[in-house]
């Protein structure tokens, strides 16, 4: 509780017990209204300031306005009646003030809740000075220098390991608990928990420019990018509060009038009198508040809850568009595959699985690309799975697009691609298997071809089977691999249509084909790894970039980043957004129902102003409570 | 230039109200209130100067919710 809403506390405190203290006096005439109206004045002066200073600047039409009128005018009846009953206009003003409180309590603590969540900002950063720690600013660390991070800390600073070993956490981050085994050498992320290890970090970025950083900044903008009915409903407020003041003057005026013309009633207060009392009923349970707070709240809560699962959402509008997803593209590479490869099989010369001299085979390929960095050499290497003795690797030769020659124990080794067995004047075999495939020559004579896969993630069929079952219509892959590797994979996870072998430029020519053919409120999300596919993310409808480590571009360009690379995500995305709006919409129907059913009641003069004030207060309170529902999204 | 306020506003109907005052105001591209993360982020126009476009924002916020602020 802040002290603007202590205060508020306060108030509403001791205005209710001496409303209860009056009721065991017998008072009246001036003592009665005058100890009534201190009441009054002491819950309320604030909403009579704010009414009066919208007056002077020209803003009538507002819910401060609204209590006001409503309050005084109940007073006024009760004083021309001489009924002393005041009870009503204190009631009135505050059941309102509860309200206000419960609404400006709810905020805050979500606030909090949601923040809490994100609480990924690290305070401080650890710098080794005269060998000292010294914490400092993680914003006056400057890039290349050295920090320590204890176990138990966030690593606040992207950075390289220089000394030290460790496990890190990353459920801050990604919202799942996968421990990260780092040592030196390795990339770390901030926002990681180090969990056993301390660790020396030289950093290479910034502290704005770090991981976390961009995270905040994304998520604390989202709620700028206001949805559309979040814009419906300010665009509703507008119209809808002169509405009802002026329906109210009508409802006050008219009928009376009517009688009198035409029926003869005469024209004196007491014709007046009740339809200026259901006119302030009226009025009481017009006020659109319950509509104006929840619905932003539904979007920050939603936002929020998604946020901690891994999901960033970069505003309510991509909440909204989410729900009218029908077609998901994936992109092959890092997406539904893990990017990593793999050896399948071995095969001779004449395409048949080699037995004794796959060992060789592999050997030989192995301390060729021993040198490589490039996955497949890595692939390679992890197969042939022993030491390399690299005194062994004499003059190699790296032919780009091609693959390497080298002199291995005196032998002349080629080992690449289709193009370098061509160059090497040997016809490679054409193998049956789908696959990367890696020929392999040993002086001028054909010795065999290495499959290599790329593995499909565990998660990737389920991934797509989810989607389907969440109202998602098709399902499309791009890849600019071969077709047959394309089709192989297809078929394994279930997706209706494939493109294969485009460059990178058909991937966009694709995605505009696909929105064009698709209804106009049917979205086209794609989802990449964010390598090379920036273009592809900012033109679909949708762009859902996975696994965001390390890709500026991808962020910028994304409008859902996923921060590990389960594709399961994109499915759980979905679920979220629909079980946010489906909270907007609840209290939508549900605020408007309920006051349009008051309001017609109150015309008739069925509901009393007891009912009008629960009408508003519990109305409002209901929708504040059902939009913190949209937080809790573990589950879904 | 884009620059980020930290505000105090107290009701979101106010929120959407002074967010559409401040888009209104000379030397402001664009205008953004969150009513949830209590900030204001505002655009300006080339060669607009900062203060006193901030200046006429206040103003016309005090207006509409006399109790805004920024912190």
């Amino acid at each position: 509780m802040n002290n603007k809403q202590r205060k508020m506390l306060t108030r509403i405190i001791i205005a209710i017990v001496m409303t209860i203290a009056l009721q065991f006096f017998e008072l009246t005439g001036w003592l009665r209204l005058s100890l009534y109206l201190v009441v009054y004045l002491i819950i309320g002066y604030d909403i009579l300031k704010k009414a009066w200073k919208g007056i002077l600047n020209g803003r009538v039409f507002d819910e401060n306005f609204l209590m006001v009128v409503a309050t005084i005018g109940a007073f006024a009846l009760a004083i021309y009646e001489k009924s002393g009953d005041y009870l009503e206009a204190i009631a009135v003003m505050l059941f309102y003030q509860i309200g206000e409180f419960f609404q400006s309590y709810a905020v805050g603590k979500s606030r909090k809740d949601i923040a809490a969540l994100m609480d990924i900002r690290p305070d401080y950063a650890n710098i080794e000075k005269d060998g000292k720690l010294e914490k400092v600013d993680p914003d006056e660390v400057e890039i290349g220098d050295i920090i320590v991070v204890k176990p138990g800390e966030k690593v606040p600073i992207d950075g390289v390991v220089v000394s030290g070993s460790s496990t890190l956490n990353t459920s801050a981050l990604t919202g799942e608990s996968l421990p990260k085994e780092v040592s030196k050498g390795d990339e770390v992320i901030s926002g990681c928990l180090n969990e056993t290890g301390l660790l020396k970090i030289r950093t290479t970025k910034d502290f704005s420019e770090s991981t976390v950083s961009k995270i905040l900044e994304m998520v604390e903008d989202s709620s700028t990018r206001k949805a559309k009915s979040e814009n419906f409903i300010s665009r509703f407020a507008r119209v809808y509060t002169p509405a009802v003041c002026y329906g109210a003057l009508a409802l006050a005026l008219l009928p009376p009038l009517f009688m009198v013309i035409f029926m003869g009633s005469p024209l004196s207060f007491s014709t007046f009198e009740t339809w200026i009392y259901r006119a302030l009923v009226f009025l009481v349970i017009s006020c659109p508040c319950a509509l104006v707070i929840s619905i932003p709240l539904t979007f920050f809560a939603g936002i929020g809850g998604a946020s901690r699962e891994g999901i960033l959402l970069k505003g309510g509008n991509i909440l909204e568009a989410l729900t009218k997803v029908k077609t998901v593209v994936f992109d092959k590479t890092g997406t539904l595959t893990k990017g990593v490869f793999e050896v399948n099989a071995c095969h001779d010369g004449d395409d048949h699985d080699l037995t004794k001299e796959r060992e060789k085979l592999l050997e030989y390929a192995a301390i060729a690309e021993s040198v490589s960095s490039h996955p497949i050499a890595s692939a390679i290497r992890n197969a042939f799975g022993k030491e390399i003795d690299n005194n062994r690797l004499k003059d190699i030769k790296e032919l780009s697009g091609k693959g390497i020659i080298a002199v291995i124990d005196g032998k002349e080794i080629a080992v690449g691609n289709d193009k370098l067995m061509q160059q090497q004047g040997i016809q490679p075999c054409r193998c049956h298997l789908p696959g990367t495939i890696v020929h392999v020559s040993v002086n001028g004579n054909y010795a065999g071809h290495i499959v290599l896969g790329d593995i499909v993630k565990e998660d990737a069929q389920q991934a797509i089977s989810e989607l389907k079952a969440g109202e998602i219509e098709k399902t499309v892959m791009l890849t600019g691999d071969a077709r047959k590797v394309a089709e192989n994979i297809a078929a394994s996870l279930g997706v209706d249509e494939i493109y294969s072998e485009l460059l990178p430029g058909d991937k966009v020519k694709h995605i505009e084909r696909l929105i064009k053919a698709s209804p106009k409120d049917a979205k086209v999300a794609y989802a990449g790894d964010g390598i090379n596919d920036a273009p592809v993310l900012g033109r679909a409808d949708l762009g859902i970039a996975m696994g965001m480590i390390g890709s500026d571009a991808a962020i910028e360009a994304a409008d859902i980043v996923l921060m590990d690379d389960n594709p399961r995500k994109i499915a759980k995305a979905i679920r979220i957004s629909k079980k946010c709006m489906r909270i907007v919409w609840e209290n939508i129907i549900m605020a408007i129902g309920i006051k349009g059913i008051c309001l017609v009641l109150s015309i008739f003069g069925i509901v009393n102003m007891w009912l009008a004030i629960f009408a508003d207060v519990g109305v409002m309170i209901l929708a504040v409570l059902n939009a913190i529902r949209a937080m809790y999204v573990r589950k879904i | 230039m884009k620059k980020s306020f930290k505000i105090e506003v107290d009701c979101a109907n106010c929120a959407n109200l002074v967010e559409e005052a401040a888009k209104k105001v000379e030397g402001v591209k664009d205008a953004n209130i969150s009513f949830m993360t209590q900030k204001m982020k505002v655009e300006f126009e080339e060669g607009a100067d900062p203060e006193t476009v901030m200046a006429e924002i206040i103003k016309k916020a005090k207006k509409i919710e006399p109790d805004f602020e920024i912190l």
